[in-house]
């Protein structure tokens, strides 16, 4: 056993009233998010779980498994104290505050060693510095995670495929177009088209906010993936400027039928299905 | 990093292992629960490129394996034979470039299919395409 | 041998194609549908491919030659019952079969070549008569 490990075992106390007294007297201190209590109790299983990691594995190997249970209490601590509203930077003092007790009490444990305490000291450092990566890693895997959640639910909700008439489908699409969302957004339309047997759809973009020349071919893809399926695809909403930046960025959808509003596309594929929309005669 | 799962080793020597091809890469794909239309991008690549080695490079050897990559799962396919190679490889990745009688977007189609790919050719020796294609690429 | 059978409906030639097509197949089919074409006089091809999960580019081109060589014999070629995942990736590998008509299922494949046949025999060109012109022509 190295000698960081016997001095954490040996002086477990004193190294956490240190601890304790450390973040108690610092100004960072949230006692708004989290009592002194709980605050006691989350870093004396910390400490804990140090030590016992310690007992069996050298401080040299904080990858190994031995270590697993110390990253595993670090990670819900660096997640719970997300959840109770401590910025990244707050948790990460946390961790780095204990690297100063430590140390403290190796100076002490230590004095006139001083060969032996450089060494431990680097020890301690990289030791103490691999625990905040593994908040800072939780705390952005959290995020991460909620951002996954939330495209999903994006491109789930953001493109629902509209009957508007017998054999005609509307697909009113709002926000950006990236090959992932027209991915969803063809599946969709193909699929219904299929199950709708419908002959005509209308892709309305007035909630597109720009069309650059990837979203343009994004579009024209969609457009003959329909024309594949046996169907028709026209493209509506185009307002003035993507008229303009289409034309200035030279794209070339001469080939796809394009119409100012849903109101004319609707119209044009009346037209096309030789239906007629009359005002009704009130007297005979 | 990547690790495998499972791989399945076929032999590509007559036209219709291309058929035993593409229902093997299928049982694969259905068993990492990729989406419909990801397992028929992935099976029109792996025909592509199962094709190409039967003309070019006079049959082969295709693997099939499972592979996993932190959260995601795939299906990495590499398709090695002995034939002549190629010998511009750059040139065999532009659209419209064909020296058989094809339509001439075997290679460039077959990249835009699928998530990873790369060909290693040798004159004379062969030539190794890998492609990985992710459950939700 | 496995052989694809092609039915005669009317004037038109109708392919099933519900096995998986490795290319002597295909290539069979391509010969033995020009042939029926010519013999048969037809004016029309409707190949179904609801039941095919992989379009590659062989396929592909097979069913381009098929549609200019009808073509050539006077006989206009329609594919129906594209599955959306074969579209989708026929889009991305860039094969988007021009000249070839399409349409969602046999049916209205139907109805387009019969449709076509129909604005092939009458040769009056009567333009769009969708925006009819009220009176007031020559007087101007």
């Amino acid at each position: 056993m190295n000698a960081t490990a016997r001095i954490v075992k040996d002086k477990k106390s004193e190294i956490f009233e240190l601890w304790m007294k450390n973040q108690l007297n610092d100004d960072g201190l949230r006692e708004d998010l989290m009592n002194n209590e709980d605050l006691r109790i989350q870093s004396e299983e910390l400490l804990d779980s140090l030590a016992i990691a310690l007992n069996t594995t050298d401080i040299t190997d904080y990858d190994s498994p031995g270590f697993d249970t110390v990253n595993e209490i670090l990670a819900g601590i660096s997640g719970s104290r997300a959840m109770h509203g401590y910025s990244p930077r707050e948790t990460g003092l946390y961790v780095l505050s204990l690297k100063r007790a430590l140390l403290d009490i190796l100076q002490i444990e230590l004095a006139g060693q001083t060969d032996l305490l450089y060494q431990e000291t680097l020890k301690v450092n990289n030791l103490v510095d691999s625990f905040s990566i593994t908040t800072f890693e939780t705390f952005i895997k959290g995020r991460e995670e909620v951002i996954l959640r939330q495209t999903d639910e994006i491109a789930e909700i953001s493109t629902p495929v509209i009957r508007v008439w017998d054999g005609i489908l509307a697909l009113p699409i709002i926000g950006t177009l990236d090959s992932s969302r027209t991915q969803v957004v063809m599946e969709n339309l193909l699929q219904e088209i299929v199950a709708t047997g419908s002959s005509i759809a209308i892709l309305d973009i007035s909630g597109v906010p720009a069309v650059d020349s990837l979203v343009a071919q994004h579009l024209i893809k969609a457009v003959s993936a329909t024309r594949l399926m046996g169907a028709e695809c026209i493209i509506s909403g185009i307002r003035p400027e993507i008229a303009q930046t289409i034309v200035h960025l030279g794209i070339d959808l001469s080939n796809i039928v394009t119409k100012a509003t849903l109101a004319s596309a609707l119209k044009f594929a009346f037209n096309t299905m030789r239906l007629e929309v009359r005002r009704k005669t009130v007297n005979a | 990093m990547i690790l495998s799962l499972k791989k399945d080793l076929i032999k590509i020597n007559r036209e219709q292992d291309v058929v035993l091809l593409r229902n093997r890469t299928k049982e694969f794909a259905v068993k990492i629960k990729m989406g419909l239309v990801n397992q028929t991008k992935l099976i029109t690549a792996a025909s592509e490129l199962v094709r190409n080695m039967l003309r070019y490079g006079g049959g082969g050897e295709v693997s099939v394996e499972a592979v996993t990559k932190g959260r995601d799962n795939g299906i990495r396919m590499i398709f090695k034979d002995s034939g002549p190679g190629i010998a511009d490889v750059n040139k065999a990745m532009m659209d419209g470039y064909s020296t058989g009688k094809s339509l001439g977007l075997g290679l460039p189609g077959t990249k835009r299919l699928v998530n990873e790919f790369d060909l290693k050719s040798e004159l004379g020796k062969g030539t190794t395409v890998t492609i990985i294609k992710w459950a939700n690429g | 041998m496995e052989r694809i059978p092609i039915l005669k409906m009317g004037h038109f030639l109708l392919v099933t194609i519900q096995v998986d097509l490795y290319d002597r197949l295909a290539m069979d089919l391509e010969a033995n549908l020009i042939r029926e074409v010519n013999r048969t006089g037809a004016k029309g091809v409707l190949i179904d491919i609801s039941a095919v999960e992989i379009v590659d580019s062989f396929m592909g081109r097979i069913i381009g030659n098929i549609a200019s060589m009808s073509k050539l014999l006077d006989a206009q070629t329609v594919v129906v019952g594209m599955q959306p995942a074969v579209a989708i990736t026929l889009v991305e590998l860039g094969l988007e079969l021009p000249g070839v008509h399409t349409a969602l299922n046999v049916e209205r494949g139907m109805e387009l070549l019969q449709g076509m046949i129909i604005s092939d025999d009458i040769i009056i060109d009567d333009d769009d008569d969708t925006f009819p012109e009220k009176g007031f022509d020559k007087d101007q």
